[in-house]
């Protein structure tokens, strides 16, 4: 008892600490994706997918696509296309606003080097909409350790974003900084079980509101305020088992916690399960649940210094249900190719109990629906 | 400062005090030999097997909830509410 007391007031007292920016603070990490027995590059392929997102009066579509390719033994490339095509009607929109249509393009490259029993990797992204550029720089290393068993993972993330609004002349007015840190730890259990723990600190300066988004203070509409500066850690563990023949269970938990006041925690579990050699299907549960920002009020009764009303920093909670089914041909051609089609449908429901739809007057609640296909194959 | 000295120093005392008894501890030996790790090549047994997918949903996420971090996926913002 004595060594759990010393391990969770450890734990209390880290999770105290607040606004330390830094390599490792808070411990960082964020996940490796797949673990092999020595360090490999990731496989060739080229995806190509369509995604829909419908909920909350917000629909947003559009393709995706991804091409890797080795140059030789040791190095890897890759290079990434997205577009959402947004048509945006949310209840803050309808009810401070009007509806309106905009598109966001996203590229991303990347390049990956096996230098021993480590794989390094360097990526870029930018993302651009008609108010608002993002670009990122990710450096991140993984190396295999313990005769392969163990996999570490470091990674860090520069950011660097600028804000605008479409109703200036000049549109850009303000910019916001991020650095993002993590680290990872992938540990082979037997031969049918994985684990990971992976953590990431994530701090960010700048303008971190919305140019569009309005607060109450006593009954009236005002601009938000939000604070220039965050800092989010978020501790991760999953485990992943194959539990019957052809058959994994994999279960996620996270916690996450800010100086915002924000805290969350996510729960997923999910069930894959092939059917013969060309079928395979995942079925998966994920419940969140988060606490409100000390400044967030649906009508505040007192003016102070920050105030929101974005019903994403309120105390809220979602639940989805998802199916994954993915389809290998059985032709010669798609062997060959390693084809394979996947399809995914998510039913998700939220909750905001602290956030009044003013059409009503009663706690806003909405349910979305994600659906993705995939056409995956190499080349 | 204080509480993360001592936890600091707490940790610093276990670790001496592990490398110290070395000579009484045997090293661990990996349990799992490369050619039992058949199985983890599974498709079953991937954490992630559609990028494309996987990002498009850790993104719904970060973008509806208020809680982000520690999902694998790197980098990137945007102006999306």
């Amino acid at each position: 008892m004595g060594l759990w007391r010393w391990l969770s007031n450890s734990l209390s007292r880290w999770r105290e600490r607040a606004g330390v920016r830094g390599l490792f603070s808070g411990l960082a990490a964020a996940g490796a994706a797949t673990v092999a027995p020595a360090a490999v590059l990731p496989d060739d392929k080229a995806e190509a997918m369509f995604h829909v997102y419908d909920g909350g009066g917000v629909k947003a579509d559009g393709p995706a696509f991804l091409v890797r390719k080795k140059l030789g033994e040791r190095v890897s490339l890759s290079a990434g296309y997205y577009i959402d095509a947004v048509s945006n009607a949310s209840i803050d929109v309808v009810t401070t606003a009007s509806p309106f249509k905009e598109k966001r393009t996203a590229w991303d490259f990347g390049a990956d080097w096996l230098v021993g029993n480590s794989v390094l990797t360097l990526s870029g992204s930018t993302s651009r909409e008609p108010d608002y550029e993002a670009n990122a720089v990710n450096a991140d290393v993984a190396a295999d350790v313990f005769g392969g068993m163990t996999t570490l993972s470091l990674g860090f993330t520069r950011g660097s974003d600028r804000v605008g609004r479409t109703d200036r002349r000049e549109v850009f007015f303000d910019d916001v900084r991020r650095w993002q840190y993590r680290a990872g730890v992938t540990q082979i259990l037997s031969p049918r079980w994985l684990m990971s723990l992976n953590a990431e600190a994530i701090s960010e300066d700048g303008y971190l509101g919305s140019p569009y988004r309005a607060a109450r203070v006593f009954g009236a509409f005002v601009p938000e305020r939000l604070p220039r500066t965050r800092t989010g850690r978020a501790v991760k563990l999953r485990s992943l088992a194959e539990v019957l023949p052809d058959t994994a269970l994999r279960i996620e938990a996270r916690a996450y916690w800010d100086t915002w006041d924000v805290r969350g925690r996510t729960i997923e579990i999910a069930g894959t399960r092939k059917f013969g050699p060309q079928w395979l299907l995942d079925v998966s549960l994920r419940s969140h649940k988060q606490t409100a920002a000390l400044f967030y009020a649906d009508n505040a009764q007192v003016d102070t210094v920050f105030v929101t009303r974005n019903r994403q920093l309120s105390a809220f909670n979602s639940l989805g249900l998802g199916a994954k089914l993915t389809w290998k041909p059985a032709a010669a051609w798609a062997e060959r190719y390693g084809v394979q089609v996947t399809g995914v449908l998510e039913r998700k429901r939220f909750r905001f109990p602290e956030f009044i739809d003013l059409r009503n007057q009663r706690p806003y609640a909405y349910d979305a629906n994600v659906m993705q296909v995939v056409l995956a194959g190499r080349f | 400062m204080r509480p993360e000295r001592g936890f600091v120093g707490t940790s610093l005392a276990l670790v001496l005090a592990l490398l110290g008894s070395g000579c009484a501890i045997k090293p661990i030996e990996p349990w799992v030999k490369p050619y039992e790790r058949e199985r983890l090549t599974d498709p079953v047994m991937q954490w992630s097997r559609a990028s494309l997918a996987d990002r498009h949903r850790e993104h719904i996420h970060s973008v509806r909830e208020g809680a982000r971090g520690a999902v694998g996926v790197q980098g990137g913002g945007c102006g999306c509410n």
